[in-house]
């Protein structure tokens, strides 16, 4: 399946997202990607190879899964840490732009579930983890129509998260 | 003075790229119902495919949330703020996964 945007995402925050999944196994981890869109991102700083229209993550904000009942197959955030996540983002001039979660002892691939709770627009990225250490990252887009998630690459930069 | 309702980031591609919009209404419902009347593509978004709103869709009325006020039928006076705020939910463990769209084995949850 084509990819057809790119995420943008320094090696320390992606290490801390695996990280993140690891700290929480066998439940899963969440937590905020603070960035900038596409259309904050000048022209001049996206490398020739990269993919368009492309999306930056500068900063994560983890959370505590708030699923007690069932946190070893889901997650949720509350509407006030989706407010608490905009607030902090909004103190540095990023914005959420999506979300990331671990899978642990699954594939880094949306779930059903998944998909029927997604929000449009929104970046989501999965980690695997088995037994303890994490794997395969992976993130997607909900389509327009709700009727699955596109898969959306990961670019790996080197430059320092502000 | 209308009612303003908040449009979150990851809708206003569905909105005309704007954050916000202006309704006469007296009630919530109708002003999500003049919302989703004039940017079509936000209602599946918004509500299910029997009309109810989604269950991760969080309406408040200035920073009442109306799911302890009178749900959709919570009125509304002129210069009031509707706030739609998502709340984020997935997991691994749904009875099948969708790695069958992406011709992966088909795996069921463990509980």
């Amino acid at each position: 399946m084509a990819e057809t945007s790119a995420l943008w995402i320094n090696g320390p925050i992606a290490e801390q997202i695996r990280a993140h999944g690891a700290e929480t196994y066998p439940h899963e981890c969440c937590g905020a990607l603070l960035g900038r869109d596409s259309t904050a991102v000048p022209e001049i700083n996206r490398g020739k190879d990269a993919l368009a229209p492309a999306r930056e993550i500068l900063q994560l904000f983890p959370l505590v899964n708030r699923r007690d009942d069932s946190p070893r197959n889901r997650f949720s955030v509350t509407a006030q840490d989706v407010l608490e996540a905009e607030k902090a983002a909004g103190a540095q001039g990023l914005e959420v732009v999506g979300w990331y979660h671990s899978h642990p002892d699954h594939p880094a691939r949306p779930s059903e579930y998944d998909r029927d709770h997604a929000w449009p627009w929104y970046s989501y990225i999965i980690v695997s983890v088995q037994n303890g250490a994490p794997q395969d990252m992976t993130s997607w887009r909900l389509n327009d129509d709700r009727a699955e998630f596109s898969p959306e690459g990961i670019e790996i930069r080197h430059r320092a998260a502000v | 003075m209308p009612v303003k309702v908040m449009i979150p980031s990851p809708l206003r591609p569905y909105a005309g790229k704007r954050d916000s919009a202006e309704f006469s209404a007296r009630t919530v419902g109708e002003a999500l119902g003049h919302l989703t009347t004039e940017f079509g593509e936000l209602r599946k978004h918004l509500f299910t495919e029997d009309g109810k709103l989604r269950s991760f869709v969080n309406v408040y009325v200035n920073d009442e949330d109306i799911r302890y006020l009178a749900k959709e039928n919570t009125p509304t006076k002129d210069g009031d703020t509707i706030s739609i705020i998502p709340s984020i939910a997935g997991g691994c463990g749904s009875l099948y996964c969708s790695c069958r769209l992406y011709g992966m084995t088909n795996e069921r949850a463990r509980d």
